[in-house]
């Protein structure tokens, strides 16, 4: 057939097939990193209107979480305080500082400081705070070790795979009650199965656990 | 091939030592076959090697009859309207349908299975009966296997398109068993996906068997061609083709291999298909007998959708010296047995629903003939029980445009038994506080029509471009073709 083709053609097919496994893995590997929570998410900081760090307030000074975020053992969500609460201290400390005007303005007038949310379930997912924050799943888990940022930024991917994980397997991952929000516990013998069987700890992996 | 026809002339060579001097032994010589026992021939009119090419290629080399343009462009009219009404369904949402709790499937699923069923005549055509060596299926397999694969092709739209959010499928994880961020995996306990793997291998394989069958006509047409782009695409696709004694045998091996790797999809992909609803256990597709009903039923609204294509494309082509009466004959009669197949089922289903003694079986049933839907039922009935018992009779099996107007009743019947099955068994849910009936909305409606028009457009385009009949295939059966014949070998007039 060397009137209609060259000779060359005869290695177009295979030519064909190696740029179609290499494109198609590539697009592959792509989707995998660059279209995935962990890439897109992980390390969102953005800048607050108050330059709150919670090294100082939770790591430095070692205030429990739930001095602030005060209903997360009540509520499916874990509540941002009102200007109310810093106050308490602020009241005496720091009293005239520049950086805590927007505090105190926004405890006179009772208008919400609008602090720039960083962690987000999507609308169609279902999350519930205090049912994992009594059944020893610390905040670490989600949120990163947070007494060592001076602004918070987004550590985990919060993917669906990342939920699943401990769903699946949620003896790896619980600790004493009392200790969740001990961010630095380290684990020295706690026997996570046997807590897991006596606290009952069930966690769904139907879709309409979350997706409800 | 010549010097087998010819007598072994020098065989008794004077002065050979070992002459056989003993008298010949009489010629023995069988009566002649009575004539109503002889075959009649797949061919008529003694038409030679040559004239079959020239009938057969001639139909894409010459310009298209007048008829041609004006249904592609209605035929491509409707497929545009398919693809404008698909994208107003995937935009919007699946609420242009009428389908909704509790019949939420409707004619999506409906045209589907439709369309999927169409398929099965020409892989049954092109692969069974080729091991089965029936001869008349040369004449038929390449429009029956090309009708298959515009049939997936309509039939894949719609699963696809009823999910809503379809790009869903793409996502790694959802449909593709790829790891993901979602930590989820597909659901292979499910026949819904057994249905995704079933469909996409029969595609892949027809396609495959449907295009190694077509090498060598692609390689004839080549040759024949005489202007430089139509000699461009039919020799890129002809793959070199020469016609030699080597290609010839793996071209034979290979077609062998489809056919047997075709054989069981016949069989498995209806049966799957049946499985989305026998899985279930909703009464009235809770039931042992649909796999091989389905596939009854598959093969008989498929040599349906053939005889509507074929009847029609051999009196506009005047093919009728290839496509004979006798291979009406033959269809018809494959209509007549799997229609009374089809015919059993639907009587078994009630008598298993009576003699099972379960009380919402029996329900299901009795709602499925006297219920809302009976008017639907008895179209059903009608066309697929009692339309092909005509065939028990010669005269209707030969005459073309009867046979023709049954096929359409045909047609019309199976698609009305996927609509019985799918919409009667869902529309009386468990609770009566759930019951439903379902109609259709116009996007329903005018998309089904529209698949039609993507079926046609894909014919015609066929017809235009491809040899509807397999040139090399209907040569081999010819008499022409046997070298012992009086007319085969190298006799000239080839």
């Amino acid at each position: 057939m060397s009137d209609i083709f060259p000779k060359w053609t005869n290695k177009l097919p295979l030519m064909a097939g190696v740029v179609g496994a290499v494109l198609g893995v590539s697009v592959l590997a792509g989707i995998t990193y660059y279209f995935t929570p962990k890439y897109t998410r992980v390390g969102y900081q953005p800048k607050q209107p108050v330059a709150f760090s919670h090294a100082i307030h939770a790591g430095q000074i070692g205030l429990d979480c739930r001095y602030c975020h005060n209903g997360v053992e009540k509520a499916w969500f874990s509540n941002i305080p009102a200007a109310a609460t810093c106050m308490n201290c602020h009241s005496q400390v720091k009293k005239d500082s520049d950086k805590l005007q927007l505090v105190r303005d926004s405890f006179a007038s009772g208008q919400s400081i609008p602090w720039v949310q960083i962690h987000k379930t999507p609308d169609y997912v279902y999350f519930n705070h205090s049912v994992h924050v009594n059944r020893g799943v610390s905040c670490v888990h989600c949120h990163g070790e947070i007494q060592k940022m001076d602004e918070v930024r987004h550590e985990k991917p919060l993917s669906m795979s990342f939920c699943l994980d401990c769903h699946r397997d949620p003896a790896a991952f619980v600790r004493p009650n009392e200790l969740v929000t001990k961010l630095d516990w380290k684990n020295e013998g706690f026997d996570g199965k046997k807590a897991v069987h006596d606290w009952k700890v069930q966690p769904g992996q139907s879709c309409s656990t979350c997706h409800r | 091939m010549a010097s087998a026809a010819t007598p072994a002339a020098g065989h008794g060579a004077v002065g050979n030592p070992k002459r056989d001097t003993r008298p010949a032994p009489p010629v023995l010589k069988a009566a002649d076959a009575p004539k109503e026992l002889e075959r009649e021939p797949l061919v008529l009119n003694n038409r030679s090697l040559n004239d079959v090419t020239e009938l057969i290629a001639g139909i894409c080399e010459r310009p298209m009859p007048k008829w041609w343009l004006p249904a592609f462009l209605v035929s491509a009219g409707m497929m545009g309207m398919m693809f404008t009404l698909v994208a107003y369904l995937i935009s919007t949402g699946v609420g242009v349908w009428g389908l909704n709790q509790p019949a939420d499937w409707a004619w999506d699923i409906t045209n589907f299975v439709f369309w999927i069923g169409i398929g099965h005549a020409g892989t049954l055509i092109s692969a069974i009966l080729f091991l089965l060596r029936q001869k008349w299926r040369t004449s038929v397999n390449r429009a029956a296997e090309a009708m298959t694969l515009f049939a997936v092709a309509c039939a894949g739209i719609f699963p696809v398109v009823h999910t809503g959010r379809v790009w869903f499928a793409l996502y790694p994880g959802f449909l593709i068993p790829v790891p993901n961020a979602n930590g989820i995996w597909p659901q292979f306990r499910s026949p819904l996906l057994w249905d995704v793997f079933a469909v996409s291998t029969y595609g892949t394989v027809s396609l495959l068997f449907w295009y190694v069958g077509l090498i060598p006509d692609l390689a004839t047409l080549r040759d024949r061609a005489t202007n430089k782009i139509r000699k461009f695409f039919y020799a890129l696709f002809s793959l070199g083709w020469t016609g030699s004694s080597r290609h010839w045998s793996h071209y034979e091996k290979a077609y062998l291999i489809f056919a047997g790797l075709c054989t069981p999809l016949v069989l498995s992909v209806h049966s799957i298909v049946s499985f989305d609803f026998a899985v279930s256990q909703v009464p009235g597709w809770h039931t042992t007998i649909f796999p091989p009903y389905f596939v009854a039923g598959a093969v008989f609204g498929g040599f349906g959708m053939v005889l509507t294509l074929l009847v029609p494309l051999r009196w506009l082509f005047g093919l009728h010296d290839v496509v004979t009466n006798r291979h009406l004959e033959l269809m018809c009669k494959v209509l007549l047995a799997t229609g009374s197949i089809v015919g059993y089922a639907y009587g078994m289903e009630f008598f298993i629903a009576w003699y099972g003694g379960s009380p919402y079986e029996l329900y299901a049933f009795r709602n499925r003939a006297f219920g809302e839907y009976w008017w639907a039922y008895w179209i059903m009935i009608g066309c697929n029980v009692i339309s092909p018992h005509f065939f028990w009779f010669r005269w209707f099996r030969r005459t073309g445009w009867f046979v023709w107007i049954i096929s359409i009743f045909v047609n019309i019947g199976m698609w009305f038994e996927r609509f019985v099955i799918i919409v009667t068994s869902l529309h009386r849910d468990y609770l009566p506080s759930s019951w439903g009936y379902f109609t259709p909305s116009w996007v329903d409606m005018f998309t089904f029509i529209g698949s039609f028009g993507l079926f046609m457009t894909l014919f015609l385009l066929f017809i235009r471009f491809l040899p509807a009949i397999a040139i090399s295939e209907v040569k081999g059966v010819m008499p022409q073709a046997d070298p012992h014949h009086p007319l085969g070998g190298a006799k000239g007039n080839h």
